[in-house]
């Protein structure tokens, strides 16, 4: 189902503060139904302040929220019944099964026994864990919690699904899963909003992102357009001897749109990165091997946040 | 289900979860856990007044029965001891079901997390909290007037009230102790809890002896205590001597229960909703 211009979540100055410490300052954003959209940022960016506000567990501010169409602020509990939550950490029942799991949660949003029963059963088979009903939730793997969690938050039919960092810490093919999965709900005319700081995971699943950064958004707008916007179509690394660098900085003078140094390398940021580096060669700078691939999120999502590590 | 078979979101027709039954929600979560613990800890609640009565009440009372009978209010020592115990042993429990257990699900677990991302509400937790240990409390008041019966110590049938006064005497703990909890980061506050608040009430507060046999100022302090209150109901109820005063114990007891869960989901709240 493709995105359409009705807005679910709409954000004016949108401000979260914690005493004296700002986690969100006065962002604007829409999110239209049947998108997925994202929130890309470096840790303590206020991307999970943000999330909770949406999901009327943490209460706003400042500014102004509506989330399908109801303030946050009077009407909580329809909000809530009408949301998937998905939080960072796994919080399952640890004492019940994983068919309780979900019958349970049902009770909490007064879901009708047999009506949860059928729904329990559709979401454990959608979510490869039929054969798991029975057992206790701890020896679970990650992913298996992971997608009980998201099974969880689909109990009550949400009209909107909200994952914080949906990925984070599983394998390559727990994620792959995953993300197939999330893929498949979004095209059965889910809308998501997802918080990731992979850069890979936000250009398989999401329609529109926004960048945060200091309790603020830096960029907005589509895998695509961001890259546009903020990187050039290809980047070329290079890998230089020690002896050759000083100096090297005039020489690459005119050969891409922008170069970063970095302690192993450089990265020349270029329209068409094979001409960059022939021009390399015939300006004959010693290299020790070069590599010509397509920008990525992750090229936009370095230059707007900084390399500095955040912790 | 709308969203995984491909049918449009259905209209937005759910209702906010009443209070009591968002509360039994919580209660209904607590029980389904104790299906698979009942038989254990049911014959915990046996053993403690078998254990009790039968070295305190038979073989210490033995000693003590001469001399005291007057101060006792006319009873033997066995009489006296067991409706303390059943009033004590309620507060022991609802004290531990108000520590570890909901630190665990506020922060171990984070049980509570997740049960606010649906419609439930702080005092909803809060309500279903104390009425699963309020259920609690009862089934140790069943089994301990079971026990007391073998050692033919209930007088009439008003001994039946000592069940509610037993668990509204624990649960004139649970609040005050879930509030405290709710202010913790780390259990370390409840070892103390236990070593120097509850264990001392529960030597003090007239299980064992009464009151009047400790000095003034103390007898006023164990006077103002829950316990206190909890051990004259429960015993007044077995004995079927009730005393005169039992309406003031019973109001001081509500208003311990009502005015600290007041206390309790303000200091949830605060903990919970940021």
């Amino acid at each position: 189902m493709p995105p359409s211009s009705e807005v679910l979540v709409h954000a004016r100055s949108l401000t979260k503060r914690f005493a004296a410490f700002t986690a969100v300052n006065a962002i604007d954003f829409d999110v239209h139904v049947g998108e997925a959209f994202g929130f890309l940022g470096p840790n303590g960016a206020g991307k999970t302040s943000t999330m909770r506000m949406i999901a009327c567990s943490s209460p706003v501010t400042d500014g102004e929220l509506s989330v399908i169409g109801l303030d946050p602020r009077t009407h909580a509990a329809e909000i809530k019944s009408r949301l998937g939550v998905v939080p960072q950490a796994d919080n399952l029942d640890a004492e019940l099964t994983v068919l309780e799991n979900l019958l349970m949660y049902a009770r909490y949003f007064d879901i009708p026994g047999p009506v949860a029963r059928a729904r329990a059963a559709e979401l454990l088979e959608f979510m490869q864990l039929s054969e798991r009903a029975g057992d206790q939730v701890e020896p679970l793997s990650g992913g298996m919690k992971r997608r009980l969690t998201i099974a969880r938050a689909l109990i009550n039919e949400p009209e909107l699904i909200i994952l914080d960092e949906p990925t984070t810490g599983l394998d390559p093919q727990a994620r792959h899963l995953l993300w197939e999965r999330l893929y498949r709900l979004k095209q059965r005319g889910a809308t998501l909003i997802i918080t990731t700081h992979y850069m890979d995971e936000a250009e398989q699943l999401c329609d529109r992102l926004v960048v945060m950064d200091k309790a603020e958004i830096v960029a907005a707008g589509s895998p695509r357009q961001l890259i546009e916007q903020y990187s050039t179509r290809e980047v070329l690394e290079l890998r230089v001897p020690e002896a050759s660098r000083p100096g090297i900085d005039g020489r690459l003078e005119g050969l891409a749109d922008r170069v970063e140094e970095l302690p192993d390398r450089y990265l020349l940021y270029a329209a068409d990165g094979e001409q960059a580096l022939e021009a390399i060669h015939q300006r004959e700078i010693p290299i020790e091997s070069a590599l010509v691939r397509r920008a990525t999120l992750e090229d936009v999502f370095l230059r707007l946040t900084g390399r500095s590590l955040v912790e | 289900m709308a969203v995984a078979a491909g049918t449009p979101p259905r209209p937005p027709a759910t209702r906010a979860v009443s209070a009591l039954a968002g509360a039994a929600h919580v209660l209904q979560r607590n029980l389904l856990v104790y299906r698979r613990t009942w038989r254990g800890s049911l014959f915990g609640s046996f053993l403690t007044p078998l254990l009790y009565l039968t070295a305190m009440g038979v073989g210490l009372g033995g000693l003590v029965a001469q001399g005291g009978s007057s101060l006792l209010g006319g009873v033997d020592y066995l009489h006296f001891l067991g409706p303390g115990i059943l009033a004590s042993t309620c507060m022991q429990t609802a004290s531990f079901e108000s520590t570890y257990p909901i630190m665990g699900k506020i922060s171990w677990r984070r049980n509570y997390e997740a049960m606010l991302a649906t419609p439930l509400q702080v005092h909803h937790l809060l309500i279903g909290e104390l009425g699963w240990i309020g259920f609690r409390l009862t089934t140790i008041g069943l089994v301990f007037l079971v026990v007391l019966s073998l050692f033919g110590i209930p007088r009439s049938p008003l001994a039946l009230l000592a069940i509610p006064a037993a668990a509204l005497t624990g649960l004139a703990f649970s609040a005050p102790i879930i509030a405290f909890a709710a202010t913790r980061t780390n259990d370390s506050g409840f070892a103390a809890l236990f070593r120097f608040v509850i264990n001392p009430l529960f030597l003090f507060s007239g299980t064992f002896f009464p009151v009047s046999q400790l000095p003034d100022a103390v007898e006023w302090v164990a006077a103002a205590t829950p316990l206190y209150h909890g051990v004259a109901l429960v015993r007044g109820a077995i004995l079927d001597a009730m005393p005169a005063s039992w309406p003031l114990h019973v109001a001081y007891l509500v208003v311990c229960l009502g005015a600290t869960a007041i206390v309790a989901e303000r200091l949830l709240r605060r903990r919970l909703v940021k």
